[in-house]
């Protein structure tokens, strides 16, 4: 085999590599089955003192629900941006029949966020509308929306 | 009260629906005297942008008069006549008290949807899709406005209703452009699009100090409004030769600040809108960005280019090498009114600004329908359809 083709047989290689992960993290992430990386960090940036954010130890009040299931720590934000407030699902806990774990953390942490910096939470419901036919379209969008605070990166 | 409503591509009904309340200590209800459709409506309007539902309420430029206030308001209040910025600030995360107030963390309720798409969420906005939140829009007697301290500022005495909604998006969003875009004295800029956005561009790069500001279109009604009320000079792209006529008009350099005002259904000569339109037809393309491209291969050498036009998805033929081997400076954003508006607001006072020329048809909301089929089709010299609900 020429130096070549080794090259090029080895960048083939880690191209389709590369696409199985990607293929299989979308697989699970479609599935809706737990996050592949469950207990990984989640983290929000709070622009208060960490003394505002964890007082007298308590957690704020949205994660208080689940503190059975996760680890908390907070430290100073770069740059005097407040607190970093960091949340996981503790790795080992029991699966228990807490539905999409993550989902919650997730909610949580950006309800924390919210709170502590506004004093409110950013709601639009309910709100005036027109009539909403029951449409295939129209029911994903307002399934996405709805499970939206439970999504994304975070 | 009766709402005008998105019910689906291309389709718009008035419909009664249910007053707004407050939700939120920081809400305040504001009656609607004034609701404007903007560029940015005809893309939600056209389906081009993901996360719209049947029975939404549209527009998100506007003004009114505060009718009720929640318990935690305490600089604005009942009886004051505002004009409400169309992106929603907290005030107080970290994007709002660094001035990039259509980013804030804190006014989208949905924001697992924007990051999905973007990477990250932006702020809440007035009845533009659940991906900025999924807020009811103010073409309606009654709006609730979040944040009402932040988000709503008092009009001057002496400014007109035509005057002043526009400083809810249209003129902070220009001002925007040439501010962030880098204007300043002596440049040379050049504004595609001649809507109420591009306009207002031009007239901020006036102000701003650019020696010379020239506004592209084709529509010969906007292409006069620029000429004979902002004071700038015109170029009309039909002729198709955009890119060397503007290299005459600069000297050989091209404009030290391109501004994009055109958005996702740009409209053009060249031959790559016809590769565009075929493909966003056939959902390979979102959007069509044939006015970007031009503003990047006319800027000049190392000047910079301002995308305000909205766009919502990817895009195709990106000549990102004329970016990177011109050394420009691409910038873009939703607009960050809540640092702009009480200036804009007092520079509308004082005969700076012209702004009340956008209002070409003045409607009562009933003819919500046929305003936006005016604006859409640029019928009847439309620049903006304006409704008093
Ligand atoms: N960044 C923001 O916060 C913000 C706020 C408001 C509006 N917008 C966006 O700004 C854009 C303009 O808004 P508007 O209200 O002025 O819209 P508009 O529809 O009134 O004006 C758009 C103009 O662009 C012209 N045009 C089309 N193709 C062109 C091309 N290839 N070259 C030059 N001109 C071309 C049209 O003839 C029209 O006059 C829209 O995309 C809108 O969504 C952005
Ligand atoms: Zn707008
Ligand atoms: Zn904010």
């Amino acid at each position: 085999m020429s130096k070549r083709t080794a090259a090029a047989l080895i960048a083939a290689g880690t191209a389709a590599a590369s696409v199985a992960v990607v293929a299989r993290r979308r697989s699970t992430d479609a599935a809706g089955s737990p996050d592949s990386n469950e207990s990984r960090w989640r983290v929000v940036t709070i622009a208060r003192p960490e003394a505002e954010v964890i007082v007298d130890g308590a957690l704020p009040a949205p994660l208080i629900e689940l503190a059975d299931l996760i680890d908390v720590r907070t430290s100073a934000a770069p740059g005097d941006r407040g607190t970093e407030l960091a949340a996981r699902i503790r790795p080992n806990s029991a699966a228990g029949d807490h539905g999409d774990r993550v989902g919650q953390l997730r909610a949580a942490l950006r309800r924390s966020k919210q709170l502590l910096e506004t004093g409110e939470v950013a709601t639009n419901e309910p709100q005036p509308e027109g009539h909403r036919p029951a449409t295939p379209a129209g029911l994903l969008v307002d399934a996405l929306a709805r499970r939206s605070p439970e999504k994304g990166i975070l | 009260m009766k709402a005008l409503c998105w019910t689906g591509i291309n389709k718009l009904t008035i419909e009664n629906v249910d007053e707004p309340t407050i939700l939120n200590p920081s809400d305040a209800i504001v009656k609607v005297t004034m609701t404007a459709s903007c560029g940015s409506d005809l893309h939600l309007l056209g389906g081009y942008v993901p996360g719209m539902r049947a029975g939404d309420i549209l527009g998100h430029e506007f003004m009114g008069e505060i009718v009720a206030v929640g318990s935690g308001v305490s600089e604005r209040k009942v009886g004051d006549r505002v004009v409400v910025c169309s992106f929603m600030s907290c005030g107080q995360c970290w994007y709002c008290t660094n001035g990039l107030t259509s980013l804030c963390d804190n006014t989208n309720p949905h924001p697992g949807l924007g990051e999905g798409l973007f990477g990250a969420p932006t702020g809440g906005c007035f009845g533009y899709s659940q991906i900025t939140g999924g807020f009811a829009g103010s073409h309606a007697e009654y709006v609730r406005v979040p944040h009402i301290d932040t988000g709503a500022f008092l009009v001057p005495d002496g400014v007109t209703d035509e005057q002043a909604v526009f400083a809810s998006d249209a003129v902070p969003t220009g001002w925007m452009g040439a501010d962030l875009g880098g204007v300043k004295p002596g440049d040379v800029v050049a504004v595609w699009g001649a809507g109420g956005v591009g306009q207002m561009a031009a007239r901020a790069a006036m102000l701003l100090g650019a020696e010379k500001v020239i506004v592209i279109d084709r529509l010969p009604e906007r292409l006069e409004q620029v000429r004979s009320v902002i004071g700038a000079e015109t170029l009309d792209y039909s002729s198709g030769e955009v890119m060397a006529e503007l290299r005459e008009r600069t000297g050989g350099r091209g404009p030290d600040v391109a501004i994009e005002a055109v958005g996702m259904e740009a409209h053009s000569e060249r031959p790559d809108y016809v590769y565009d339109k075929v493909k966003t037809m056939l959902k390979l393309e979102t959007d069509r960005p044939t006015a970007v491209r031009e503003a990047i291969l006319s800027a000049r050498k190392g000047g910079s280019v301002f995308v305000l036009g909205v766009f919502g998805g990817v895009v195709d033929k990106f000549p990102l090498g004329a970016v990177m081997n011109k050394g420009l400076t691409l910038r873009s954003a939703q607009q960050h009114g809540h640092r702009y508006i009480p200036m804009l607001l007092d520079r509308i006072a004082a005969g700076e600004i012209s702004t009340g020329h956008l209002a070409t048809h003045v409607m009562p909301l009933d003819q919500g329908p046929q305003g936006y089929e005016m604006f859409k089709t640029k019928a009847d010299g439309c620049v903006r359809a304006v409704f008093r609900p």
